[in-house]
């Protein structure tokens, strides 16, 4: 389907909406928000790509199979774990520390933990909805 | 009765007539692409829903919630109009 309203809207909402999945997955400690509602949103961004562009399209803007997407989210959530437990605490506790750029932000492994889960979700749901839509 | 919770009373049940005529067409159809318009109009109301009670409730975190449903929104409807023009 090629309709021109709706791959130009995509061309400038697909970088808007990466935005808000991440605002979403950096925001989500203290509020609503994480990894997961990131994840979705971010997805759901290819996705609206898929629909305008074609599939073949969003698999190149996409850059990497999202299997690998799928494999970096584990092995980031499992960093997260093992940080904790080479600095003698139980595995996956959490630990913080405050990295002072012009604003003050709060970082530790559960931040870490979320962009696993942030990976992991878009992997996952790019890869069920590319595979149903080139059928 | 302050203005702020009288206004929002107000809004809030014109929502919710909104959302009756729209859930009316919905069920009524006759046709597909009635039911997909009364469904991406269901909504929009619902993003008006969010607002209103954030405003109502003084959460401006509601807000982000507001902003998702409107970006991700179209979204099924554009999925439909594909699916419609796939079959047809």
């Amino acid at each position: 389907m090629t309709s021109l309203i709706l791959s130009t809207a995509t061309t400038y909402l697909l970088p808007l909406l990466l935005l808000l999945s991440v605002y979403l997955l950096l925001h989500g400690h203290d509020v609503p928000g994480g990894g997961f509602v990131g994840g979705v949103v971010a997805a759901a961004a290819f996705a609206l790509y898929a629909i305008a562009h074609g599939v073949e399209e969003a698999r190149r803007v996409l850059h990497t199979h999202p299997r690998t997407l799928i494999g970096l989210g584990l092995l980031t959530a499992l960093l997260s774990g093992v940080i904790a437990f080479v600095s003698n605490e139980p595995f996956l506790k959490g630990l913080w520390t405050t990295v002072t750029l012009p604003v003050e932000w709060k970082l530790g492994t559960p931040t870490l933990f979320d962009v696993g889960v942030y990976l992991v979700v878009v992997g996952v749901t790019l890869m069920i909805i590319f595979s149903v839509a080139e059928d | 009765m302050s203005e702020l919770t009288l206004t929002s009373a107000v809004v809030l049940s014109f929502l919710s007539v909104a959302f009756f005529l729209a859930f009316v067409r919905l069920l009524r159809g006759p046709t597909l692409p009635d039911r997909v318009v009364a469904l991406d109009l269901i909504a929009v109301v619902g993003i008006g829903f969010v607002s209103a009670y954030a405003i109502a409730s003084d959460q401006s975190i509601l807000l982000n919630v507001a902003s998702v449903m409107a970006l991700i929104g179209f979204l099924g409807t554009v999925a439909f109009a594909y699916y419609l023009r796939r079959k047809a």
